[in-house]
């Protein structure tokens, strides 16, 4: 794999912002406990280090798969181990959402926490840094450091400062987790015992290269060690029962952090390990991983819909979620991973938002139960815009982002096989019935309880968090090439070893970039029909002139960066497909 | 000068003496209310001077005094690792002492006496020196046991380990006959090419069944001296009599040096027996890890928590033992290393928090810790973390080194059962960050307020910079024990294996 090689401030800028926030957490514990002075110090260190992360896109070379601001140095002799960092289209916009939602979390914790202020603001700091550097670590010595990193603050956050059961919540999430990281830590030693190296770039050649003696006998369960780490984190069906306790019990904060950005930790080490280093093993073990994801957007769907507790729905409705997250990575097509990758930052932002947003509920009446509220629009007008507009970026209604992301992921999934597309379809009706229901609920109707009458809308300080998600979650709907320019040279080049390994097995249907050109008919076919059915609900009008429109025509034009992309070539049926298909629809 | 009477060969031990009589004849001519203090920052000064001795001593290694001393990077590494160990233990002495209303400044002086055997137990290549050195130590520990005199604790666990321990050490002179019995000499060097020749240096034939027997022997005694089981039964009573900073010292100091003499008589005398020694080493090593973590499981009382978990450390640290040995020594020296400063640290913690009387040591007296004392807390967390094994500490680093060398070695059992230990160890560990940080504060007014004070924080924010220091940059510590483990096998064994 080719990397851009960086001097100067491309190379220091990942280490920047990865550790500015751990410097932040050393200056507050050196500061007395002044809360006041701790709170603006945390909001400064957070969006001081966004502001450092937005050099990532904006010195970004356009249209290079590799990785980039990459920085390469020995650490440790022995074992082998460097401080190897470096992001590419994937995970740049993991990092970004990470330092985008910290200050968020800052500010809806301002008044929240009480007592520990201090130690709140550390952890959630240091939480910060080992995320980051999670997404920014190319050695996977450093990577589980830093994976293991992200434990125990995201434990203590929700253990100090949670609800009733804070405690159990926290020990069941510390255990699960764990556990399950220890298997891939035996994945990781037995790979650097076998090339002696931790460096990810050299395993991955070393692998390609069949250069590893034993390596046929023991990728299956290598596959399966780094596997059981991510899918416990994701949470995959049926790893996901610690997610719903961990969320309810843990404060605003802690849960926006714990859906935004842990549980793609999870979605992102599998696109990263399982499927660029195993790719053989990824795709045989593909039908029963998206038989679970399919069980995981169904399952999980249907028990947000009967939750009488909001935070719990949101909860499960993660779970849903994050299924099409790992439907799409399976699917092996272009659009299915661009999709996943999109998807995962849609979810960070709609769900971290509705965190928030029931954060500020819970901070007024002290209770998540549905049942509690209702009539809400009348008494809180600013909030319920707020939240409605929220909801519709969760279920996917088209212009908002989560629409972008469903799209890519399900047009993949029929391309896969047309099954995953059907069934993982309904999770978007689904999604739609609980979140429309829960929100019917909430807000519309009579104020059943009193109290709920003098509740105040939402303030500054809570519009001042809430209207850039909104805005984001919009601007996310309508200019999708932007992010998607981005990631789409990285997950090409991600989906290019599984091709090459692919050829080695029999695929068991058509399994789409095993045979690019059988893909691209079923694929044609299957897009064919999903339009259809979208001209019959009358969503044309929406979709003609919006981001695919756009999407596509950018892949079938010359590169802006100079030169013709090569994607281009490959893809250039599958562009076809879709443009064919909008212009069909007008 | 004469090289057999080279006194820079012993420096850090005369540094050490002259210290501790200095200690013992100030004392009396100082006002007893500020004698504490002043007599702690003057033997603190003491292990700093023996620190720059040892680190001079590397200038010019080699053997001296009749071929009973060798300085060389092996004895530097111990000598600045316990003189540290020494350092950090009487800075974290300084407020218990206060506090427990404990008067006598020959505590300190007990300390530097024990440094001294304990630095010397390293450097020593002769069975006799040896057996001298670890009674030095072993006396000045047993005294400092029963420092607080008026618990009935603490005179039990003196009497206890003062009775045992001689039981040990009265075996590893035994050991130490049968051995010059069978080779002719007690001199290191000259055991292991007498074994190696079959000749002694008489030139009748070795009796290799009596050196086998003479090497489990010394095994009995050293093993009783780093808690090994199954000779590891003393241990949780001792540490839960004995002053908590004294339990600093013991459960590392005296370990670390006793593990020095083991690597020095296995692989320096009787290399070439290691098929005898080797399922020895092997029992030994499961069952310190096995016993030591489901004892720890099932404790109450902090101190015989860690006393069990101590004695588990000491089977993963054996397992290195039988490991492949140009890997295998490395590791287990770094273990010493990265073992005494989270050890250390967790005693210091206990130490304090114990109050006057040794009144709170159950773990749910911890409850709320987070909240009351953070710097306590805090560091308390990063030594458990380290105990652990959770990257970026010292613990991890020394749990892989040794693990590594297991695997590379096909030792897949034993590496497995430390695995499995590893795993069960995390629970009783993650349950005193659990209370500490997640439990209300119960009620109390001596337990609300506990402020960390200046020598405890020093000593706890150094031995919590090193753990974290081993755990990010291990690299010069296990450079350092690489180059010690080389110098330590006899010289024909040497030239075989080269530094990494």
């Amino acid at each position: 794999m080719e990397a851009i090689h960086s001097s100067g401030m491309n190379a220091a800028i990942l280490t920047i912002v990865t550790f500015l926030p751990l410097v932040g957490a050393f200056l507050l514990m050196a500061m007395p406990r002044k809360d006041r002075a701790l709170k603006w110090t945390a909001l400064i260190v957070s969006i001081v280090t966004f502001i450092f992360s937005l050099h990532l896109p904006v010195h970004w070379s356009h249209g290079a798969p590799g990785f980039q601001f990459v920085l390469d140095v020995p650490w440790i002799t022995s074992p082998n181990i460097h401080y190897h960092m470096g992001v590419d289209g994937i995970s740049v916009w993991l990092v970004l959402l990470t330092t985008f939602l910290t200050p968020f979390c800052v500010l809806v914790s301002w008044k929240s926490i009480h007592g520990g202020v201090k130690e709140f603001f550390v952890l959630m700091l240091i939480l910060e840094t080992a995320m980051l550097g999670v997404f920014v670590s190319l050695d996977l010595f450093l990577f589980y450091v830093f994976w293991e990193g992200t434990l125990i603050p995201m434990a203590l956050i929700i253990g100090m400062y949670g609800h009733d059961r804070r405690v159990y919540a926290a020990v069941k999430f510390f255990l699960y987790t764990m556990v399950a990281s220890v298997f891939m830590l035996v994945s990781i030693i037995w790979l650097y015992v076998h090339t002696g190296s931790f460096d990810y770039v050299t395993i991955q050649s070393a692998i390609q290269s069949g250069s590893i003696p034993g390596f046929n006998n023991a990728a299956g369960y290598l596959f399966f060690g780094f596997f059981i780490a991510f899918a416990v984190k994701v949470p995959l069906f049926p790893f996901h029962t610690w997610l719903p306790d961990a969320h309810v019990e843990a404060p605003t904060a802690g849960s926006v952090m714990l859906a935004a950005v842990l549980l793609k930790m999870g979605v992102y080490g599998l696109l990263r390990f399982n499927t660029t280093l195993f790719p053989a093993q990824a795709h045989q073990n593909a039908p029963w991983i998206n038989a679970l994801a399919l069980i995981g957007i169904v399952y999980g769907a249907l028990v947000a819909l009967v939750q009488p507790n909001m935070k719990k729905l949101v909860a499960y409705s993660s779970v849903s979620h994050l299924g099409f997250c790992v439907l799409g990575i399976f699917t092996f097509t272009q659009a299915g991973v661009d999709g996943a990758v999109y998807q995962m930052l849609n979810h960070g932002i709609s769900t971290g938002a509705l965190f928030m947003l029931l954060g500020m509920l819970y901070e007024r009446r002290h209770t998540y139960e549905i049942k509690e509220y209702g009539g809400l629009a009348t008494t809180m007008p600013v909030y319920s815009t707020l939240f409605f507009m929220i909801v519709l970026s969760s279920v996917g209604l088209p212009l908002f982002n989560g629409f972008v992301g469903e799209f890519l992921v399900l047009s993949g999934a029929f391309k896969a096989w047309e099954w995953y597309g059907i069934i993982g379809t309904t999770g978007v009706i689904w999604s739609a019935g609980y979140l429309l229901w829960l929100y019917q609920r909430t807000f519309f109707g009579e104020v059943t309880h009193p109290v709920n009458e003098r509740l105040h809308d939402a303030d500054g300080r809570e519009r001042l968090s809430l209207i850039p998600m909104v805005a984001l979650a919009l601007i996310m709907g309508v200019i999708s090439p932007f992010w998607i320019r981005m990631i789409d040279p990285s997950v090409e080049q991600a989906l290019r070893p599984s091709t090459v390994t692919a050829a080695r097995w029999k695929p068991p249907t058509s399994v789409g970039g095993s045979d690019a050109s059988a893909s691209r008919e079923s694929g044609a076919k299957s897009e064919r029909r999903f339009g259809a059915g979208l001209k019959a609900s009358g969503a044309k009008a929406l979709f003609r002139g919006s981001t695919l429109t756009r999407c596509a025509e950018a892949q079938l034009s010359p590169d802006k960066s100079g030169g013709f992309h090569p994607n281009s070539y490959r893809r250039a049926g599958e562009a076809t497909a879709i443009l064919a298909m909008v212009k069909a629809g007008k | 000068m004469n090289p057999d009477l080279n006194y820079i060969r012993i420096l850090p031990e005369i540094v050490l003496s002259l210290w501790g009589i200095a200690v013992m004849l100030i004392e009396p001519m100082l006002p007893q209310r500020s004698a504490h203090k002043s007599l702690g920052i003057f033997s603190f000064i003491g292990t700093l001077a023996a620190i720059a001795a040892s680190l001079y001593q590397s200038y010019d290694p080699g053997v001296g005094w009749f071929g009973m001393i060798r300085v060389d990077e092996f004895s530097i590494f111990f000598h600045v690792l316990i003189c540290s160990i020494s350092a950090i233990v009487i800075l974290a002495s300084f407020e218990y002492l206060e506090t427990q209303n404990i008067r006598g400044g020959e505590y300190f002086a007990l300390i530097l006496f024990g440094t001294v055997g304990m630095v010397l137990m390293s450097s020593a290549v002769e069975l006799v020196l040896i057996f001298i050195a670890l009674e030095i130590s072993s006396i000045a520990t047993y005294v400092l046991a029963c420092y607080r005199r008026n618990a009935a604790a603490s005179s039990e666990s003196s009497i206890k380990y003062f009775l045992l321990g001689s039981f040990a050490t009265a075996f590893f002179l035994y050991g130490v006959a049968l051995m010059f019995g069978a080779t002719g000499s007690t001199s290191i060097y000259v055991i292991s090419s007498a074994l190696q020749s079959g000749q002694t240096v008489a030139g009748t034939p070795v009796s290799q069944g009596l050196a086998y027997v003479a090497v489990a022997l010394m095994f009995v005694g050293i093993g009783f001296k780093v808690a090994a089981a199954p000779f590891h039964v003393w241990t949780p009573d001792v540490y839960e009599g004995a002053p908590a900073p004294v339990v600093a010292l013991m459960s590392t100091g005296p370990k670390a040096a006793a593990f020095a003499v083991l690597l020095r008589i296995l692989f320096g005398a009787t290399l070439n027996t290691s098929n005898a020694w080797f399922w020895l080493v092997w029992i030994s090593a499961a069952l310190s890890m096995t016993l030591g973590n489901i004892g720890a499981l099932l404790q109450n009382n902090v101190k015989r928590m860690l006393a069990y978990s101590s004695i588990a450390h000491a089977g993963y640290l054996l397992v290195a033992f039988v490991a492949r040995r140009d890997i295998g020594i490395g590791a287990a020296i770094f273990y010493t290393a990265s073992y005494a400063a989270m050890n250390v640290g967790a005693f210091a913690v206990v130490s304090h928090f114990s109050r006057s009387g040794e009144r709170y040591v159950n773990i749910e007296d911890y409850s709320g810790l987070g909240r009351r004392s953070p710097v306590l807390a805090a560091t308390l967390t990063i030594f458990l973390l380290s105990l652990i094994g959770i990257p970026a500490t010292g613990g991890f680093f020394a749990k892989f080194y040794v693990f590594n060398a297991a695997l590379k070695s096909d030792l897949i059992w034993l590496t497995i059962i430390g695995l499995v230990n590893s795993a069960i160890a995390a629970y009783y560990y993650l349950r005193v960050i659990v209370v500490m940080y997640m439990y209300e504060p119960l009620p109390g007014e001596d337990r609300l307020q506990l402020r960390a004070a200046p020598g405890l924080t020093a000593a706890l924010v150094i031995t919590a910079l090193v753990t974290i220091w081993l755990g990010v940059k291990p690299g010069m510590v296990l450079d350092y024990a690489n180059r010690g483990a080389v110098k330590l096998m006899p010289a024909v064994q040497q030239s075989m294996i080269s530094p990494r």
